[in-house]
């Protein structure tokens, strides 16, 4: 086995993610932070703005081939989306598809607790926006990949966008969901969602439960060179063709095939569960140690995907 | 308004739309052709099962009517706030429903949402702002959050977020505030009837929602921001 220095994705800034993860020295942004394109709403309100709104986007090479590319700064305002935030999403998710260099992919550094409520009206209309700016990507035929390993997870709005990708990958340490624990333990006490479980968070949204349940294709140590390799293997072609990797269609048989899932799995959980749900759901889908999952390593879990998530 | 007196003023009082439970759905006519309607009511939290079946529905429609205009009727409290929804993936559920609905646009058919009571969030974002284009009746109520827990939230006065909702309409609850954002295109103001038909006929394919804003001058940054993007160098 090789041995490298690991550096932890998670502890990483947006900035630094997007350094280490693309061919060295390739990332050109667009909008950098020395034009200083800020949100005027935050100064308003008086609270601190940032000089890229918490989120670069640009284009580089990834394994030689050009890719576009965003990072969501989860440190400034937890990576929440903006007015001036999602728009340059949604400007380099069109720029794929009507600029004059047509990337091989566009990928995604999600890391976002949804909707920055400080511009809360612009932040939810931007959201959708990024939604069907990226449909329309994946439509053009451009695969969407989201990686997830922040800190903060991916919430809100952002796990929405992020399951309307392609292909999604998280480490053991990142978090996919809508509602974060705190949001619902406030709507709902302490017995239905207590936010300071830890293990039950992870248990609940976290990327090994996601990957168990097919909601990540793609599972890997908290590592920036494993995001790498799997960002490489997302977009590389099947074979030996020499065309880029085409976005997987959305057609409405796509769509039976995901409803069927998404019912099987609704329908496979009981409404009384003795003991953890999510081990349940676990087993249920025929994973033999379901227990043992938390203490498991990536690694070993990987050697053990249940089929029953892939219906 | 509630959702019967909507479809009594829209379709007449033997309208077919029937209510099972939060859900509401069926197939009227309108101007002589048909119009599916799929939506919620009762302020309906949304979580995966009632995602999953307004997914069902579009699917329904798209598969069984093809090129039948589609009208979202939209009432929600946002997404369904359990934990075990959240175990079940209620974001994969509610981009499948989103999906469905952006399939049923690109298939040809026109999806109009109304929201014609009161609209947050999570429930909002793949329903009506997933259309291709999203109306409201002038009572109608939108907001991502009341201004006191988002006071909480931003840890900012009630008194100065109230204050800076009048100037600029992205803090505020508010529908006039979404039409100045460009995120709900019209209120329905007069005549029911007529206005779905004007809606109907003249509901946009593109997402111009950004440029509406800049327009109308409630969203003055995204449009030019996603110009700077497209030119920059």
């Amino acid at each position: 086995m090789n041995r490298r220095t690991t550096i932890s994705f998670a502890e990483c800034t947006a900035r630094e993610r997007l350094a280490l993860l693309v061919d060295a020295n390739s990332f050109h942004e667009w909008l950098p932070p020395a034009q200083r394109v800020t949100s005027t709403h935050l100064a308003q309100l008086g609270v601190p703005s940032a000089f890229d709104d918490g989120v670069a986007i640009g284009h580089a090479q990834l394994a030689g081939r050009t890719v576009f590319i965003a990072a969501q700064e989860g440190e400034f305002m937890g990576g929440g989306v903006g007015e001036v935030h999602g728009a340059k999403l949604v400007g380099m998710l069109r720029r794929a598809i009507t600029g004059t260099e047509r990337p091989h992919a566009v990928l995604i550094l999600a890391e976002s607790g949804g909707v920055r409520l400080h511009e809360a009206n612009a932040g939810l209309i931007a959201v959708s926006e990024v939604m069907r700016a990226l449909l329309d990507v994946r439509s053009a035929g451009i695969r969407v990949v989201v990686l997830i390993g922040g800190s903060n997870g991916c919430f809100g709005g952002m796990g929405i966008v992020a399951r309307c990708a392609d292909w999604v990958v998280m480490s053991d340490t990142g978090r996919l969901a809508m509602s974060g624990p705190e949001v619902i333990e406030a709507s709902h006490g302490v017995q239905e969602y207590d936010s300071r479980d830890r293990a039950l968070v992870w248990r609940t949204s976290g990327g090994k439960h996601r990957w168990i349940c097919g909601d990540c294709d793609v599972l890997v140590e908290d590592d920036v060179m494993a995001f790498r390799e799997a960002a490489i293997a997302a977009i590389s072609p099947d074979g030996d063709s020499s065309q880029p990797r085409p976005a997987t269609l959305i057609t409405l048989e796509s769509l039976e095939q995901e409803h069927a899932l998404l019912t099987a799995r609704l329908a496979l959980l009981p409404d009384h569960v003795v003991g953890d749900e999510a081990v349940a759901l676990w087993k249920l889908y025929g994973l033999g140690n379901a227990g043992d999952v938390a203490e498991m390593n990536v690694e070993s879990l990987l050697t053990q995907r249940p089929t029953g998530s892939q219906i | 308004m509630n959702w019967n007196e909507l479809a009594t003023a829209l379709f007449g009082s033997d309208h077919t739309i029937a209510q099972e439970g939060d859900f509401l759905t069926g197939t009227v006519q309108f101007d002589g052709g048909p119009l599916a309607i799929i939506g919620t009511t009762n302020h309906a939290p949304i979580g995966v099962r009632l995602a999953l079946k307004q997914a069902r529905a579009v699917l329904d429609t798209v598969a069984g009517h093809p090129g039948c205009p589609i009208l979202l009727l939209i009432d929600t409290q946002g997404q369904q706030l359990r934990r075990r929804d959240e175990l079940l993936g209620i974001n994969r559920a509610m981009a499948h429903l989103g999906m469905c609905i952006d399939l049923a646009r690109r298939s040809g058919h026109r999806v109009l949402g109304l929201v014609y009571d009161q609209a947050l969030s999570g429930g909002f974002i793949t329903s009506g702002l997933i259309a291709d284009a999203c109306d409201a009746l002038p009572e109608a109520e939108i907001r991502v959050m009341r201004i006191p827990a988002m006071a909480r939230v931003t840890k900012l006065s009630e008194a100065t977020l109230t204050a800076l909702s009048k100037t600029n309409p992205v803090f505020a609850p508010g529908v006039e505030n979404y039409v100045a954002m460009g995120g709900v295109r019209r209120l329905w103001n007069g005549n029911l009837q007529e206005a779905l038909r004007a809606a109907l006929s003249d509901a946009p394919t593109e997402d111009t929602r950004a440029l509406e804003g800049e327009q109308r001058g409630g969203r003055n940054l995204a449009a030019d921001v996603v110009r700077r993007v497209l030119a920059a160098a």
